[in-house]
């Protein structure tokens, strides 16, 4: 589970890394890039393919494990320790997966807005215009906000389960263990910053590609 | 008729050695042949229960808990003692059997104190093998100190909770045991009965505190380990279920019960607050060395402590034992504040509480440094209390605390009745009449670990294992009588409560059989007992039904017993014309009020035979005869 | 202080139950936590009805048999306090107080206020000791362990097993309880020869005993009367590692 979760982690460090290229006006050339390896692609595509499976597969098996082993909750119950993200990891995680599959059939797959698919359109150096649908999604207030929920969603998820995933490791220790949920809490805030203000900013207009 | 403690002749250092050569094995192969009930699961018995496993026999283990890991053992805090001298301060096993010794005022066994002291090195060793953490220095070496007015550095300790971490130890040994199959726990299991088939104990009757249902079980030997008998004073230290039932039960069946006056009171609890308390907490007795007791000069003093100025108050226990100051042993500090308190110069709001106070010790160290020793301490007295004793004295109160009597066993810790085997607190055998601080821990570990798995072979080796099943006519009859007993409490259906009775019993025993007992006080005990007696089995009310969980059930049969036992023990104080130890007959006192022991006429144990509720118990006497020591006269002025 | 009580009461185990109501009236703040309700069990009896069942025993914060969940929080509101030491004058004249048991899949009520905790002792019986014989262990002074060392196997080993944390966890984990024992053991060189042997078959035990997985809630910690410390489920994550790398290598 948190090997997993780590390696989700990374990838999604590396997505925005990459996907910030936008801000540069170099996501095009960076798309294609990527495109020009396809067995890397592929052999990475798979990858994170097992690591999600395995991961949602863990993720609900441990959340119905541990739902049983709860079956009585109390009339009242003070948390204290606890958070909304703690108690709703699989939730904040599965509607990330449900994002997940929308995300890729909107942008790699592109049929969910075939007019501006970056496979039919090209840019003026004739490389597949994938800023270009980027940018003309995003101006859709609705495709925005499927984003920006998404976004939170995943947000939540990480503020918890970065530093989760160090504990379950046992990386941390007495000493770390304070220094891990805050540098926890803001790589997800810095991560949902990067991602969100991509749809945000073209949405408000700041970024035309 | 005389009794004979069957210790081995020969040198002192060498008895335990030629005894253990002279007692019979039992063929290994055979041992899983023979039973073993260990009721109780404290020290003594999860010590026991796990080493007689591990020898191969086949053991079933009880304790009243949910878990034996909660056995009383578990709240003692200061430490335990072993002769190991790792300090290098003159200390040996012949000097800690002396100190243990002459602490029980020489009214022990010799040669029982001796293999005490020797097995207490094993003791340490057993448990720093089973991962017990006892306190290090710096270097790694385990770390000593000196505890209860010791003048050598003997004692090993766990922070303040050296009981519990040695019975995590025992209870790890023990789970290994359940694991490995030769030990079969019931937790939530009380012992009402002991069956006794032809003179032996053959078995024991059992409540299963969850269903209800009583149940025999048959066994080749029977081990109570059921631990101390000071909630007898309603109010001690002990935990809320200990109780006199199990000891009690066997004494009614024909097991003596020894020195059963013998009763330690520990000057460092915490005050009772009202009516309302059910219980009392001690606070370590490290406390004295640094605080410093005092009442004020005046009767009913209502200022507060810090209005009082210093030529106001009376520093009683520097004043009259100069030489000890506030270290005076338990029995001289518990004495003494009951005295001023019973002047009218006690404090806090019931009026029986004495200052300990800390400022001179702050002034001097400063605070951290009191912090660094006793900030848990301070912690724990704020948390009862709400009182902060950084900035204003603590108060603190004697309160029952320890029992020295239990049954009579011999060398072997067998009691009179073959097979049966009495161990740690619940038995009289090892401190006389008084204990030293940090020597309880010591003997019931010995006891568990040492003694009975030797011992307890020389009984078996000539028994026929499985001789008794259940079926036999006698643990039928146990279980009615049992089952009528149970009965016979749920019918009454009286006005008060069994809390009412047993809070009455204890005002009872502690204002008459308590620190200071009187010929007249202890006949007036004699006469309002079985008063108080008589008036439970009419007017007592126990609720619920005998078919499931019932603590009110649980608690109305160990204040019956209570009841009875209180008799004995008053009895037994009167009977013992001299002061000694925990037991201080004010008639028998020095000029200065220190006990005055007769060693012509009562250096023996006292113990008594049940002869039916109607009539006096025997008593039987086994001499105490000293080869090793001189009997000195305690002083500490 | 005059206070209500909203108490659970449970016949027995296959029976349900409910929040019943009840009045203390002239509560002192003297009083323990228990003591009030010994007293509320005081005039139950007299009027009849039968009195509230809870688990206590020593009363002095230090046997791990006292366990109620307060006003939704395991012993109540004061922090590394069990019910037995908690008094009443953390509470005022008119307030409602909400009484639960312990409440996970592992611990079935018994009795009202009283669970059956013995999957805590399977969970020790699987491994939680030092397989060591009594009698033929060498000299304590042996085997020297450091100051550090003995002092996390100390305040790992302080758990009193009262099982607040399996009462405190979303997940109904007995995480904290494990790793604790798995602490004091592994910290010391005594306990290292079966270390990779115990953390596997202790949490197997845990999960066969019907304790849920953690997740890093760390109510647990916050619960504790003792204030055993998560780091311990960090350590006891880095033994199981440790152990399944071992293995495969
Ligand atoms: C607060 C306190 C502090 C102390 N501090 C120290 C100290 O620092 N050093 C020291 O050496 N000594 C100390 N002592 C004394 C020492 O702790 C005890 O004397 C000793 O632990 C007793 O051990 P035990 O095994 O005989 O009995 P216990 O530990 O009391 O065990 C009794 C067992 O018997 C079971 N039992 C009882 N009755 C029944 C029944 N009817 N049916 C079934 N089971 C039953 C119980 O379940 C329990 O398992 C202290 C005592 C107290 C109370
Ligand atoms: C369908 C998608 C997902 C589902 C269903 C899901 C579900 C879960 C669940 C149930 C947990 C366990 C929570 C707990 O310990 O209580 C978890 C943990 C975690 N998840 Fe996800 N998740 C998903 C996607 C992601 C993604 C996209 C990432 C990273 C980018 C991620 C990173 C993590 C991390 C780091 C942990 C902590 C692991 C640990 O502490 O052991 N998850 N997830
Ligand atoms: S009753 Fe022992 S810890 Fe509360």
């Amino acid at each position: 589970m948190a090997v997993t979760g780590q390696i989700l982690v990374l990838f999604i460090i590396i997505h925005m890394i990459g996907n910030s290229a936008i801000y540069s006006g170099g996501l095009n050339a960076y798309a294609d890039r990527l495109h020009s390896l396809p067995l890397l692609v592929w052999i990475f595509r798979l990858v994170m393919l097992t690591m999600f499976s395995l991961h949602i597969v863990f993720g609900i098996g441990l959340y119905l494990e541990n739902r049983k082993a709860k079956p009585d909750e109390y009339a009242i119950r003070k948390d204290m320790r606890a958070t909304f993200a703690s108690k709703n990891m699989v939730w904040t995680g599965l509607l990330t997966g449900v994002f997940l599959v929308y995300h890729l059939l909107h942008f790699t797959i592109q049929i969910i807005h075939p007019e501006s698919a970056a496979l039919s359109n090209s840019d003026a150096s004739g490389l597949p215009d994938v800023s270009g649908m980027v940018v003309q999604s995003f101006q859709d207030a609705g495709v925005s906000a499927v984003y920006v929920f998404a976004v939170t969603a995943l947000f939540l998820h990480l503020s918890h389960g970065i530093q989760s995933s160090f504990q379950s490791t046992g990386i941390s220790s007495e000493r770390t263990l304070p220094v891990i949920i805050k540098t926890g809490a803001i790589t997800a805030l810095v991560l949902f910053l990067g991602y969100v203000s991509i749809p945000v900013l073209i949405y408000i207009g700041l970024v035309k590609g | 008729m005389l009794l004979d403690g069957k210790c081995p002749s020969g040198p002192l250092s060498e008895k335990w050695e030629r005894h253990r050569q002279n007692l019979k094995l039992v063929n290994p192969a055979n041992k899983r042949k023979y039973t073993i009930l260990v009721v109780g699961t404290g020290l003594a018995g999860a010590s026991a229960a796990a080493t007689l496993g591990e020898l191969g026999y086949n053991v079933e283990a009880f304790c009243y808990q949910d878990s034996p890991r909660r056995g009383h053992s578990i709240a003692a805090q200061g430490g335990i003692n072993a002769a190991k001298n790792y300090p290098n301060d003159g200390d040996s096993i012949f000097r800690l059997f002396y100190d243990t010794i002459k602490g029980g005022d020489f009214r022990a066994r010799e040669a029982n104190v001796y293999r005490l002291a020797m097995l207490s090195n094993n003791i340490i060793d057993q448990c720093v093998a089973q991962g017990v953490p006892f306190a290090r220095d710096y270097a790694g070496y385990l770390d000593n100190r000196s505890f209860g007015g010791a003048q050598v550095s003997r004692t090993f300790y766990a922070r303040g909770q050296t009981g519990q971490q040695l019975l995590l130890g025992a209870y790890a040994a023990l789970m290994r045991q359940v694991k490995a199959g030769t030990v079969r726990l019931h937790p939530r299991s009380e012992m009402l009965d002991v069956v006794i088939i032809d003179g032996e104990a053959k078995g024991i009757t059992v409540r299963d505190m969850v269903t209800g249902h009583v149940g025999s079980y048959a066994g080749d030997a029977v081990c109570l380990c059921t631990g101390g008998y000071a909630n007898v004073f309603y109010l001690s230290t002990n935990a809320m279920g200990s109780n006199v039932t199990a000891a009690y039960r066997a004494y009614k069946k024909g097991a003596f019960f020894a020195n059963p006056c013998y009763t330690q009171i520990h000057p460092t609890c915490i005050p009772v607050s009202g009516e309302h308390q059910s219980k009392l907490t001690l606070m370590s007795e490290s406390l004295r060395n640094d605080g410093r007791v005092w009442v004020p000069k005046m009767n009913g003093d209502k200022r507060t402590p810090n209005e009082i100025p210093h030529a106001e108050r009376d520093y009683f226990l520097e004043r009259k034992y100069p030489g000890f100051g506030n270290l005076a042993p338990r029995d001289i500090a518990s004495r003494s504040a009951k005295e001023v308190c019973d002047e009218g110069r006690g404090t806090g709001s019931s009026g029986f509480g004495v200052y300990l106070d800390f400022e001179d010790a702050i002034k001097r160290l400063g605070e951290s440094v009191i912090r660094e020793r006793y900030g848990n301490l301070f912690e724990m007295y704020d948390r009862i209390t709400g009182e902060d004793a950084y900035k204003q004295p603590m108060r603190i109160y004697p309160a029952p605390h320890y029992t020295m009597g239990g049954l009579w066993v011999d060398y072997n810790l067998q009691s009179n009745v073959p097979g049966l085997f009495v161990l740690g607190e619940a038995n009289f055998s090892d401190h006389g009449a008084n204990r030293l601080g940090a020597s309880a821990l010591m003997q019931g570990l010995a006891d568990g670990y040492f003694v009975i798995p030797y011992t307890i072979a020389g009984y078996l080796a000539q028994a026929v294992p499985g001789r008794v099943t259940a079926a036999h006519p006698a643990f039928i009859k146990s279980i009615e009588d049992v089952n009528s007993l149970t009965k016979k409490l749920l019918s009454i259906n009286g006005k008060k409560t069994v809390n009412d009775f047993h809070r009455e019993l204890g005002r009872i025993m502690w204002e008459h059989v308590g620190m200071a007992r009187s010929e007249e006080g202890l006949k007036r005990a004699l006469k309002l007992i079985p008063e108080l007696r008589s008036e439970f089995w009419q007017n007592v009310k126990v609720p619920g039904s005998s078919e499931n969980l019932n603590q009110e059930l649980e608690k109305a049969g160990r204040v019956a017993d209570f009841l009875e036992f209180g008799e004995l023990m008053a009895r037994d104080a009167l009977n013992r014309e001299e002061s000694c130890g925990g037991h201080f007959r004010v008639e028998h006192q020095m000029p200065d009020g220190e006990a005055k022991r007769d060693d012509k006429n009562y250096c023996y144990v006292a113990a008594w035979e049940f002869k039916g509720l109607n009539y006096e118990p025997d008593m039987h006497k086994e001499p105490l005869t000293f080869e090793n020591v001189a009997l000195a006269v305690r002083s500490y002025k | 202080m005059n206070l209500t009580l909203f108490i659970w009461r449970q016949k027995g185990r296959d029976t349900k139950g409910s929040l019943e109501q009840y009045e203390a009236k002239d509560i002192s703040t003297e009083m323990s936590f228990l003591e009030m309700l010994d007293e509320v069990n005081e005039q139950l009896i007299k009027n009849n009805q039968e009195p509230i069942a809870f688990d206590h025993d020593c009363r002095e914060g230090i046997c791990g048999m006292c366990s109620q969940v307060i006003n939704g929080v395991p012993h109540g509101p004061q922090q590394r306090t069990t019910v037995c030491q908690l008094h009443m004058r953390h509470f005022k004249d008119g307030d409602s107080i909400y009484i639960e048991p312990w409440r996970a899949r592992a611990f079935p009520v018994i009795k009202d206020l009283i669970t059956d905790r013995s999957s805590m002792d399977s969970i020790i019986q699987a491994g939680g000791y030092i397989s060591v014989h009594t009698g033929g262990v060498p000299d304590a002074n042996a085997v020297l362990i450091s100051k550090e060392n003995a002092d996390t196997a100390m305040d790992a080993s302080e758990c009193i097993g009262c099982g607040a944390c399996v009462a405190a966890c979303p997940n109904g984990s007995a995480m904290l309880f494990t790793a604790a024992k798995i602490t004091h053991l592994a910290s010391l060189p005594q306990g290292q020869i079966e270390a990779a042997r115990r953390v596997c078959i202790m949490t197997e035990a845990m999960l066969q005993n019907g304790f849920g997985n953690c997740s890093n809630h760390y109510e647990c910690q916050a619960a504790c009367p003792k204030g055993i410390r998560v780091s311990f489920i960090a350590k006891l994550n880095r033994e199981f590692m440790k152990a399944h790398l071992k293995d495969s290598v």
